[in-house]
């Protein structure tokens, strides 16, 4: 049976923390500097919304519902062009793998300074999963918003104890030989997914293969779906 | 609290109510995750009473105008932050928040991040608590 992410994110909340701490107890290179202290408009919005959540004149649920409808609205179309271009251009293709930051800039599309965006490319023998374990650190230049479960203390922290489990659960069985790499991101380090081009997608153009590629295969809990009317 | 019996409020004719708002067919849309954030909390607050639509169009109206009085080009680049400041001010003039008690969350949020190492979650009391010796 097939989790939703909602439900996802309910049931493995409770143990979350637990597991947060483990994570890191896992990672003994995880020593960064400090958090990046956000732009002041960020902790203004930020100072607003705890500030009446705590009084209770907001319902942090409907924000985040909210917020979830529109989180596709800034960006995971940007990120779709730089996929579709790197599949039908391997000169592209070759400069995103190695400058990430620069390459998206070819587009027109780039982060605030400070940023850098590296792009991890899925092969059929190995699987890239991006998860921020600290916050929701997330390449949003490309993405736009992270959606809400991405943001859950749940996906943080068992992203990095059992991703294969968590890939199950977003529907994606991958097989025991397929090497799964989970890539933290920060503050100053993002990652996007270079998805496979699926099969039987030869002859669309780079607009239609552009329309194929979904925010989640370019976060790596999903592979991107074969062309209309192409089976199996 | 959930009010059901109000109509869309990312609706055409709510939106239509704010003539600048950075959109496509689709929708609003935005340049950074906070202008969505400031977003959802002015429709929301909207939403659940503490003001009416009308309140909200003609609070943002007036900031928008002074910026434009104090001569900031008009491109639409600033939107989402006059959009803010005008929550700021309607958050205030409803008495939903001081603007001392904002401004002094903004610092403990931004002294929360500064304490926080990177791979912890940022917490809010980690900005509250009293600072450690330097």
């Amino acid at each position: 049976m097939k989790t939703s992410r909602r439900d996802f994110i309910a049931n493995a909340g409770a143990a979350a923390a637990a597991m947060h701490d483990l994570a890191h107890a896992q990672e003994p290179d995880h020593e960064h500097e400090h958090s990046l202290v956000p732009s002041d408009p960020a902790l203004r919005v930020k100072s607003l919304e705890s500030l009446l959540v705590e009084k209770g004149l907001v319902d942090p649920a409907a924000l985040d519902a909210l917020i979830d409808t529109y989180e596709h609205k800034i960006g995971p179309r940007n990120g779709a062009q730089v996929v579709a271009r790197a599949w039908v251009d391997p000169a592209f293709k070759k400069r995103l793998l190695a400058n990430g930051t620069a390459t998206i800039g070819e587009l027109g599309f780039g982060g605030r300074g400070g940023d850098y965006l590296v792009v991890v490319e899925n092969t059929p023998k190995v699987h890239n999963l991006i998860v921020c374990t600290l916050c929701s650190c997330y390449p949003w230049a490309v993405l736009g918003l992270p959606p809400v479960w991405y943001k859950s203390a749940a996906y943080r922290s068992r992203a990095v104890i059992d991703p294969r489990g968590v890939l199950r659960e977003f529907g994606l069985d991958l097989p025991q030989d397929v090497e799964i790499r989970v890539h933290d991101s920060t503050a100053e380090l993002r990652y996007l997914v270079l998805p496979e081009r699926p099969a039987g997608s030869e002859k669309l153009s780079e607009d239609e293969l552009a329309a194929l590629v979904t925010r989640d295969a370019m976060i790596g809990v999903a592979n991107v779906p074969l062309p209309p009317g192409v089976r199996p | 609290m959930i009010t059901l019996n109000q109509p869309d409020p990312t609706g055409a004719e709510k939106l239509s109510s704010l003539p600048q708002l950075p959109r496509d067919v689709g929708g609003p849309v935005f340049a950074e995750p906070w202008q969505a954030q400031a977003f959802a909390l002015a429709v929301r607050l909207s939403e659940e009473g503490h003001f009416t639509w009308k309140e909200w169009a003609a609070t943002l109206a007036a900031e928008l105008k002074s910026a434009a009085d104090r001569g900031e080009p008009d491109d639409g680049s600033h939107y989402y932050h006059h959009w803010l400041a005008a929550l700021e001010r309607l958050v205030a003039e409803k008495g939903l928040a001081e603007p001392a008690a904002l401004f002094a969350r903004k610092e403990a949020w931004a002294e929360a991040y500064r304490r926080t190492p990177h791979g912890k979650p940022v917490e809010l009391a980690a900005g509250l608590a009293p600072p450690a010796r330097r």
